[in-house]
């Protein structure tokens, strides 16, 4: 080719601006909810952690358990299957193929407002973690398990626990947005651990260790927990309602903080 | 040619004044001055790490330059760089697209990303859908997509809210030649039928030359020189007489640049490169100089310049490109290495 076209400008009405916060909110979410659909798999330890540890957990320690005077073992179960069912979900691993692939850097291209590049997910995230706690309180209902505080109490069960999971996803983004690495995001699995094993997992409180006693004192899971099972055992317990979210809100201030932290490095330019 | 011709024009859509990017100690990009006109193809030509995915990085506002101003269609790129998006469309080294989206979901996800509604979307991508001729493919998953579908759907996101401006970063990389012609063909149907200014990256030689309009090469973060391609090859000379011979051609350069008719002798290992107005007239006589001067020729051939010789002319050395066919215009005997 050796000279320029002579340029007509197109008259079109089309013309690019911004969409506004919420509706690349919903843009980002709507693109974040179909592809679960299509990441069936990845669901599967979800569905089945859950419903494993609760029949082994149950099944070995039910009966020393009730040995404690009004301890219903299967009431007292529930709730650490649905922290099974939610913690640790979210499209973190998205978020790396997005960064490799360069599709994370053609988003951040667009006029998107960057705060729904993550929260966008998050929303679906939350759709998807409150939908895993259903069968995990059918699987109750189906062994026994009622709750004190009715249907509304189960509504505030499953929003407990998906708000949780939510605050939990923060720790993932965090990672995948800082390192765009695989095995990095894969090894957020790991604070899992301190988070759900060294609480009331398996016994009440009292019936703990000293030591371990005391970490759980510092262990927010403990007092979600605990606000779960006063939803099942107890009826309206505001107090242990109140202790669980704020405890859930502690831990959210830290790894949603952390995820904005990494959004903002990842999509300013350096 | 000045470099810097151009880069005070209102004009242009892109200007890049004292351009600079250091990563650490090493400056990637070294004061690249670019002045690129509304409605032309542009190709920013340059091997591998010269500098050119830097450069256009910091054009569509992904990189901070270290130094120096960048205009995008009127814009400051550093100050207003969501005005710069708005404008522009990318489509980057590689086709950044979502394998688990369909071509349809991901274009109308970019669309309302860029604000349109959904009837503007929905007009956007019966246009594109024929313009990128991408047909029944748009409801599939991108995953099932061959390489050149996933190219032509990356150029149809990064058209889908028409904008003045398209940056393309190396768009055939990769590709075969079918494939590569096709990407070709709709670069030009996206240029001529919507007049979208654009600024392409590539390090094939043939693709600078068969797209641009003019072409700038960048060799270790310099932009080396820039003018139409039919203007750099024309400051090589007419014609080349390309010398293979045994040993050092250093001498036998020295010889040659006496003889009247001869513009430019250049000497590289053991090839000459001499540049003639007439070279079916005076290729024998070359031939006849080598032989008196007992110099044994292993190859002797004529032909027009290539962009290959401007970039062996203004850096000194030949280009280094992977995986592309000989050059339009060269001899086939005689490819780039």
């Amino acid at each position: 080719m050796s000279a320029a076209p002579a340029v007509t400008p197109a008259i079109t009405p089309i013309r690019a601006r911004k969409a506004g916060f919420l509706r690349d909110l919903l843009s980002v979410a709507r693109r974040a909810v179909r592809s679960i659909s299509r990441d069936m798999e990845t669901l599967i330890p979800a569905l089945l952690i859950p419903v494993f540890m609760f029949a082994v957990t149950v099944g070995a320690l039910q009966d020393f358990a009730e040995n404690i005077p009004g301890l219903d073992y299967r009431a007292f179960q529930l709730p650490v299957a649905v922290m099974f069912a939610v913690t640790g979900i979210s499209r973190a691993i998205t978020v790396v193929t997005d960064i490799q692939t360069g599709y994370f850097a053609r988003l951040v291209i667009t006029p998107v407002n960057r705060l729904a590049l993550l929260l966008g997910l998050m929303v679906a995230d939350f759709v998807l973690i409150v939908a895993l706690t259903v069968p995990v309180v059918i699987m109750g209902y189906v062994v026994g398990v009622r709750f004190e505080t009715g249907l509304p109490g189960i509504l505030a069960f499953m929003l407990i626990a998906g708000f949780w999971g939510l605050i939990f996803s923060g720790f993932p983004y965090a990672i995948a947005l800082k390192t765009g690495n695989v095995a990095a995001v894969n090894m957020s699995f790991m604070l899992f651990f301190p988070f759900l094993f060294m609480t009331t997992l398996f016994i009440p409180q009292e019936q703990m260790s000293p030591w371990l006693s005391r970490v759980a004192d510092y262990n927010p899971v403990t007092y979600i927990l605990a606000a779960e099972r006063s939803l099942i055992s107890e009826g309206w317990n505001l107090v242990a309602l109140r202790d669980g979210i704020i405890s859930a809100l502690a831990v959210g201030i830290l790894s949603l903080g952390l995820a904005l932290a990494a959004l903002k490095g990842r999509a300013t330019r350096k | 040619m000045s470099l810097d011709s151009g880069v005070n024009d209102t004009n242009n859509a892109i200007v890049t004044r004292g351009l600079v990017r250091e990563f650490g100690a090493v400056k990637a990009v070294d004061g690249v001055n670019l002045a690129v006109r509304q409605g032309e193809i542009y190709g920013f030509l340059g091997p591998n790490g010269a500098g050119k995915t830097t450069v256009i990085r910091m054009l569509i506002t992904l990189l901070a330059p270290t130094a120096g101003t960048i205009s995008v269609a009127g814009f400051d790129a550093v100050a207003q760089p969501d005005r710069v998006r708005l404008s522009i469309g990318a489509a980057l080294q590689e086709a950044a697209l979502d394998e688990k989206q369909t071509g349809r979901e991901l274009l109308t996800l970019q669309g309302r990303l860029y604000g349109l509604t959904g009837r503007e979307i929905a007009a956007r991508i019966a246009d594109l859908t024929d313009l990128i001729d991408i047909g029944e493919a748009m409801g599939r998953l991108i995953g099932t997509y061959s390489g050149g579908m996933k190219r032509r759907l990356d150029l149809a996101a990064a058209l889908i809210h028409r904008p003045g401006i398209l940056f393309l970063d190396e768009p055939t990389a990769g590709l075969d030649p079918l494939s590569r012609n096709r990407i070709w063909e709709e670069v030009r149907k996206i240029n001529t039928e919507l007049g979208v200014t654009i600024f392409l990256t590539t390090q094939y030689l043939e693709e600078a030359d068969a797209l641009a309009h003019r072409v700038g090469i960048i060799d270790r973060g310099r932009l080396a020189t820039q003018g139409t391609p039919a203007d750099l090859k024309h400051s090589r000379g007419s014609d080349l007489i390309i010398v293979k011979l045994d040993g050092d051609a250093t001498a036998a350069a020295a010889a040659l640049q006496a003889l009247p008719e001869v513009e430019a002798v250049d000497a590289h290992d053991s090839e000459l490169t001499i540049s003639v107005s007439n070279g079916a007239a005076f290729i024998s006589a070359v031939a006849l100089k080598l032989n008196e001067l007992g110099i044994t020729v292993r190859e002797l051939t004529l032909r027009t310049p290539t962009l290959d010789d401007v970039f062996l002319q203004v850096t000194g050395s030949r280009f280094r490109q992977e995986g592309a066919s000989p050059a339009a215009g060269e001899d086939a005997t005689d490819p780039a290495p």
